[in-house]
C-alpha cells in the first residue's frame, strides 16, 4: 500500500519532468528553428553589392544599403534621447529615490510605458513630434518616438545594475568623506557599468527592430539618402514589411538577404554586449 | 587629485562638491518624472485628437458599433469588428503560450541544472529579440500554408494564423516572468517540504507553484497585454477583413492593425483620422488597465518574501 504510493508518486514525477521538459524544449525548438530559417535562406543573398547598393526597379533588385543606414541613424538617433535620459531616472530609482507614494508612481508609471503597444507609441509620436511639434515624417520625429519607446528598459537595467552593486562600496566611498554624487560617479556607476552598458544596448537593438512605432513617423517606402535631421528615412524593419506584403513581390533572396541583415544586425550586437558584460564582470571582484 | 594649497581651497570645495550634489540630484529626478510626463502625455494627445471622433460619432457608438466600413457614405465607425478580431487572436495566443510558457518556466526553475540552464535562458532571452516584422514573416512562409492545408481555407491568413505567431511571441516573457516568480520562493519551503518526504514534483506542485502563483498571473497578463498590443503579426497574418470574424478560422483585423493599416491612408485632422485614435485610446486604456494589475500582483508578491 506505501510502496505502491511512492512508486506512483516517482511515475508522476517522470511524466511532469517530460511534459515540462517537453514545453521547454519545443520553445527552444521554435527560436533554434527560427535562427536556421532566416540564416538557411537569408545568408546566401549577402554580398558586398547588396549590402551597399542603392534599391533598383521598385526594390526587385539592388541592394538595401540606404535601409541599413537609416536603421543605423534611427539607432543612433534614439540612443541620444534615450540614453542620458535613461540611465540619469536610473541612478535616480537606485540612488536616491525613498520610499514613497511620488516613487511608487514614478515606478508605476515606467512599468505602464513598457507595456504600452508599439502602434500606440506610434499614434503619439505621430500627434506630437510630426503634427505638433512640426518635424514631420522625418529621423527626428522617429528617434523621439523610439526614445519613449525604450526609455523603460534602459531604466530597469540601470537601476538594477545600480542595485547589485554591494553597499559595503558604497559606505567605504562615503567613509573617506566622498560626497555622495562623487561616491555614485567614482564608486558605484564603474562598478555597474558592465550591466548599464549591455541593457541598454539590448533596449536599443530592440528599438531597432520595432516597425509599428516609425511607420508614420519616419520610415518611407523608398527615399534618398537623408541629408538633415528633419528628412524621412528608410529602415529595415519597414522595408521587409513593405516587400513581404505588396502585390509586386520582390526576389526572395532579397526578402530573406535583409531578414537576416536584421535579424543577424540586432543578434550579434546583443551577443557582443553580453560576451563584454561577462569578460567585464569576471574582472570584477567584491 | 592635487593638494589644496591653501585653506580657502579646502574649505571652498566641500561647499561646490555639495552644490553640485543638489543640482545632479534635481536633475536626475527630473529623468525620473519623465517617465509620469510621457505616459501623461500619450493619454492627453490620444485624447486631444480622439475628441473630434467622440463628439461626432460617439464613443459608445464607435466601440459597441458592428459595422466598420470608414469609407462608405456615411462612413461606419464601428470597432467590433476589430475588438472580436482582437479578442481571436489574442484568445489563440494565450492558448498556447500561457500553458507551454508556464510549464516550461516551471522545468526552467525546478528541474533544469547547470549550463543548460544557461544556455536555455539565453535563448529564450534570444527569442524575445527577435523583431516581430520577422516573425511576421517566418509566420507567412511556414504557418500561414500549414493552417491553410490543415483546415481547407481560401487563404492561409485568419485570426488563427496570426494569434499561433502572437503565442510564440509572448512565450519569452511569459517564461522570464513567471521563472522569476518560481525562482525567488524562499529555499527553506521547497526544503520544508522535501523534508516531509514529498518527491520534487510534488513539491513543486504542492508548495511552490501555489506560493509563486500571484507572479505566474501577473506572467500571463504581461503576456496578454503584449498579444493585445501586437501590430506587425497581425498586420502581417490576420487577413484584414472587415466583417465580425465568427470563428478563429476566418480572416480577422485587429484593433493594432487596423490602425497600422489605415492611418497611412487617411486624411490628417478628419474624421476618420480621429476615429484612429479613438481606437488607440481604447487600445491604451484596455493595456493600461492590464498592465497596472499585472504590476500590483507583483508588488504584492514582493512584498510577501521581502524579508
Amino acid at each position: 500500500m506505501r510502496s505502491s504510493r511512492i512508486k506512483r508518486a516517482r511515475v508522476v514525477e517522470v511524466i511532469a519532468k517530460t511534459v515540462t521538459g517537453a514545453c521547454l524544449f519545443f520553445t527552444i525548438a521554435i527560436t533554434l528553428s527560427i535562427i536556421g530559417v532566416i540564416v538557411y535562406r537569408g545568408a546566401a543573398s549577402i554580398s558586398w553589392e547588396f549590402l551597399s547598393a542603392m534599391p533598383k526597379s521598385q526594390m526587385t533588385a539592388g541592394g538595401i544599403w540606404p535601409a541599413i543606414w537609416g536603421t543605423i541613424t534611427l539607432t543612433l538617433g534614439t540612443a541620444a534621447f534615450a540614453v542620458p535620459i535613461g540611465i540619469g531616472a536610473g541612478i535616480y530609482l537606485a540612488e536616491y529615490a525613498k520610499r514613497n507614494i511620488g516613487t511608487r508612481v514614478v515606478r508605476l508609471s515606467i512599468a505602464n510605458m513598457a507595456g504600452v503597444p508599439s502602434i500606440v507609441y506610434g499614434l503619439f509620436g505621430l500627434a506630437l513630434f510630426v503634427i505638433a511639434m512640426k518635424f514631420g515624417t522625418s529621423l527626428l520625429a522617429g528617434s523621439l518616438t523610439l526614445a519613449c519607446l525604450t526609455l523603460p528598459v534602459i531604466i530597469g537595467a540601470t537601476e538594477e545594475s545600480l542595485r547589485q552593486v554591494p553597499r559595503d562600496l558604497r559606505q567605504a566611498s562615503l567613509a573617506l568623506g566622498a560626497t555622495k554624487l562623487r561616491t555614485i560617479l567614482r564608486v558605484v556607476l564603474p562598478a555597474a557599468a558592465p550591466g548599464i552598458v549591455t541593457g541598454t544596448i539590448l533596449g536599443l537593438s530592440r528599438a531597432a527592430g520595432e516597425t509599428a512605432p516609425i511607420i508614420f513617423t519616419a520610415a518611407a517606402f523608398f527615399a534618398p539618402m537623408p541629408n538633415s535631421p528633419f528628412d524621412p528615412v528608410m529602415a529595415l524593419p519597414y522595408h521587409l514589411y513593405i516587400m513581404a506584403t505588396q502585390a509586386v513581390k520582390p526576389a526572395p533572396a532579397i526578402v530573406w538577404g535583409t531578414a537576416f541583415v536584421l535579424v543577424g544586425g540586432v543578434a550579434s550586437v546583443g551577443v557582443l554586449a553580453a560576451a563584454w558584460r561577462t569578460r567585464q564582470r569576471s574582472k570584477l571582484r567584491w | 587629485m592635487t593638494r589644496p594649497s591653501n585653506e580657502t581651497a579646502r574649505r571652498g570645495r566641500p561647499g561646490l562638491s555639495r552644490a553640485a550634489d543638489a543640482v545632479v540630484r534635481r536633475l536626475i529626478a527630473l529623468c525620473a518624472w519623465v517617465a509620469i510626463v510621457v505616459l501623461g502625455a500619450i493619454f492627453a494627445f490620444l485624447i486631444v485628437n480622439a475628441l473630434k471622433a467622440i463628439r461626432e460619432v460617439g464613443l459608445g457608438g464607435m466601440i459597441a458599433g458592428t459595422d466598420w466600413y470608414p469609407t462608405s457614405e456615411p462612413p461606419l465607425f464601428g470597432f467590433l469588428p476589430s475588438e472580436v478580431g482582437s479578442l481571436w487572436v489574442t484568445g489563440v495566443a494565450l492558448l498556447l503560450a500561457v500553458p507551454i510558457g508556464i510549464a516550461a518556466s516551471v522545468y526552467l526553475s525546478e528541474f533544469a541544472k547547470g549550463r543548460f540552464k544557461d544556455i536555455a535562458k539565453s535563448v529564450v532571452e534570444f527569442m524575445a529579440a527577435v523583431p516581430s516584422v520577422v516573425l511576421g514573416l517566418l509566420g507567412l512562409a511556414f504557418v500561414a500554408p500549414v493552417v491553410n492545408s490543415v483546415f481547407h481555407l481560401q487563404s492561409g491568413l485568419s485570426a488563427l494564423t496570426a494569434g499561433i505567431v502572437v503565442g510564440a511571441m509572448s512565450l519569452p516573457t511569459i517564461i522570464s516572468i513567471s521563472e522569476d516568480a518560481l525562482y525567488s520562493v524562499p529555499k527553506e519551503l521547497r526544503q520544508g517540504s522535501l523534508a516531509l518526504g514529498n518527491t520534487n514534483w510534488q513539491t513543486t506542485y504542492k508548495v511552490v507553484v501555489p506560493a509563486a502563483s500571484s507572479g505566474i498571473f501577473a506572467a500571463s497578463m504581461l503576456g496578454l497585454g503584449r498579444a493585445i498590443g501586437e501590430t506587425m503579426v497581425v498586420l502581417m497574418l490576420a487577413g484584414n477583413s472587415g466583417l465580425i470574424p465568427n470563428s478563429p478560422l476566418l480572416a480577422a483585423r485587429t484593433m493594432t492593425g487596423t490602425i497600422a493599416q489605415e492611418m497611412g491612408e487617411v486624411v490628417r485632422g478628419g474624421q476618420h483620422y480621429s476615429v484612429l485614435f479613438a481606437m488607440g485610446l481604447v487600445l491604451f486604456a484596455i493595456t493600461f488597465a492590464i498592465n497596472l494589475a499585472a504590476d500590483m500582483v507583483l508588488e504584492r508578491q514582493r512584498k510577501k518574501w521581502r524579508r
